[in-house]
């Protein structure tokens, strides 16, 4: 049995289903009816699930429950900003397990990593980090200044990357105390060609480090998807093959470090599936070469957006689980590593976060 | 002390009850009180800065205020949700 926690404008939905056995996912919960849910996931540590939930009138929070999720939620205290300054939650992108019992990490907006010890029910701003925010004058992109990709070292809880959009990378090796960029080789097209040397206004739209070999992260950047072999400092463009270098989602294979899939879109100015056909793309030898992955995709006439976290995973190798989710609603699954597709939902609101519980 | 009402969901999250008298001399300040006494609130109504969201409408004896409006012993304050707000289509 999988369940999939989709996150989308109008709530919740805990969809269950096992593609194994070709039984059809269908929806077991649905939790926050009417409030965005930015971003849900469940800690594979501890069953504890997580959402992020906007609510339009009421703001941001981050909810939890060790139990049935149709049911109660409790909600955790924080993030927040401390108070007596003038910045306040907007969003909470991402929360991302740590390498230590009960350590986790959420990425924000504005732009700052808050940590928690306790296993997510209360959290505290990196302020180290959050004094180069603002220091940095980090500029925002198209979806806010947003810290959306956290990417821990295995292991070891003093080492983390972190994806910043339009800030770039930030890594650090002192569990936070200190942070360095890792900005060499990210060319920001967008940019005037003299300024792209030397700004800061680097927008990652989406970064993951592999379990097996963490030297290696894999980027799909504003324009373009990158890798790099060195932690994060220096990145190479390994885009050549793919129909476009823009889009947001991507996952990787944790067992195979030279392994990871993206979802492109047109472009900036034009986020759709190109040509009005959805595929997804994977490499399995660093990026030296994109596999077109179809099968069962739709294939005309399907101009769908699929968002920065709407794209998740479970397993590894040939029997990797792949998940994602349009804006349109529509949720597609493979069991065989993006070999063959089918539909896992239809008509949903509009898909903002799939994960795999 | 001044008296707070709230309607659904803010009603669920402080006990249940709509009616609250609290004390304060600002609207900030007794909203303060408010999420002292019932955590669950905190963060709803106020963002950590002390400031009404953007799309929560807070009325003291019908007019349309912010939180550093002074409030009076005797005086209601009714917490709505804005017709703005729910801004994600």
């Amino acid at each position: 049995m999988t369940e999939l926690l989709v996150g989308t404008k109008k709530g919740l939905f805990v969809l269950e289903g096992d593609p194994a056995k070709g039984e059809p996912f269908a929806i077991a919960a649905r939790a926050f009816a009417g409030d965005l849910v930015e971003f849900a996931l469940r800690d594979p540590r501890t069953g504890r699930r997580f959402a992020s939930v906007t609510s339009g009138f009421y703001g941001p929070r981050l909810m939890y429950t060790d139990g049935d999720p149709a049911g109660e939620w409790q909600q955790s205290k924080g993030p927040a900003f401390p108070e007596g300054g003038d910045d306040a939650l907007e969003r909470i992108w991402i929360v991302k397990p740590g390498e230590a019992d009960g350590l986790l990490y959420a990425g924000v907006a504005p732009a700052a990593l808050f940590i928690s010890t306790d296993g997510g029910e209360s959290w505290t701003l990196n302020e180290p980090l959050w004094a180069e925010h603002t220091a940095g004058n980090w500029q925002p992109g198209a979806g806010g200044l947003a810290l959306h990709s956290v990417c821990p070292w295995p292991g070891d809880p003093e080492r983390l990357a972190i994806g910043v959009s339009a800030a770039g990378v930030w890594i650090t090796e002192d569990g936070g105390q200190t942070w360095r960029t890792g900005y060499r080789g990210l060319i920001p097209e967008y940019m005037p060609e003299e300024e792209r040397e030397n700004t800061n206004v680097l927008c990652v739209h989406n970064m993951h480090r592999s379990p097996t070999q963490p030297e290696r992260l894999f980027m799909q950047f504003h324009g373009n998807v990158y890798r790099s072999d060195d932690q994060g400092s220096s990145w190479n463009d390994v885009h050549a093959g793919l129909p476009s270098g823009f889009g947001f989602p991507m996952v990787i294979d944790p067992s195979d470090p030279d392994a990871a899939f993206v979802i492109p879109l047109v472009g900036a100015d034009d986020r759709v599936t190109p040509g009005g056909v959805v595929r997804v793309y994977g490499t399995r030898d660093a990026g030296s070469t994109w596999a077109e992955l179809g099968d069962g995709l739709p294939d005309r006439e399907a101009y769908l957006t699929i968002l920065r976290q709407a794209f998740g995973a479970s397993g590894e190798g040939d029997a990797m689980e792949l998940y994602f989710g349009a804006t349109s609603g529509d949720v597609f699954g493979s069991a065989d590593s993006g070999s063959s597709w089918f539909s896992v939902h239809e008509r949903l609101a509009p898909v903002t976060s799939v994960r795999v519980a | 002390m001044a008296v707070v009402t709230l309607r659904a969901p803010l009603k669920d999250r402080a006990g249940g009850t709509s009616e609250h008298e609290l004390p304060g001399s600002t609207v900030g300040e007794v909203l303060r009180e408010l999420e002292t006494r019932y955590p669950n609130v905190e963060g709803w109504i106020l963002d950590e800065q002390g400031r009404v969201r953007a799309h929560v409408n807070v009325f003291v004896n019908g007019e349309r205020t912010r939180e550093d409006a002074p409030v009076a012993q005797t005086d209601v304050l009714h917490v709505l949700p804005s017709i703005s707000g729910g801004s994600h289509p």
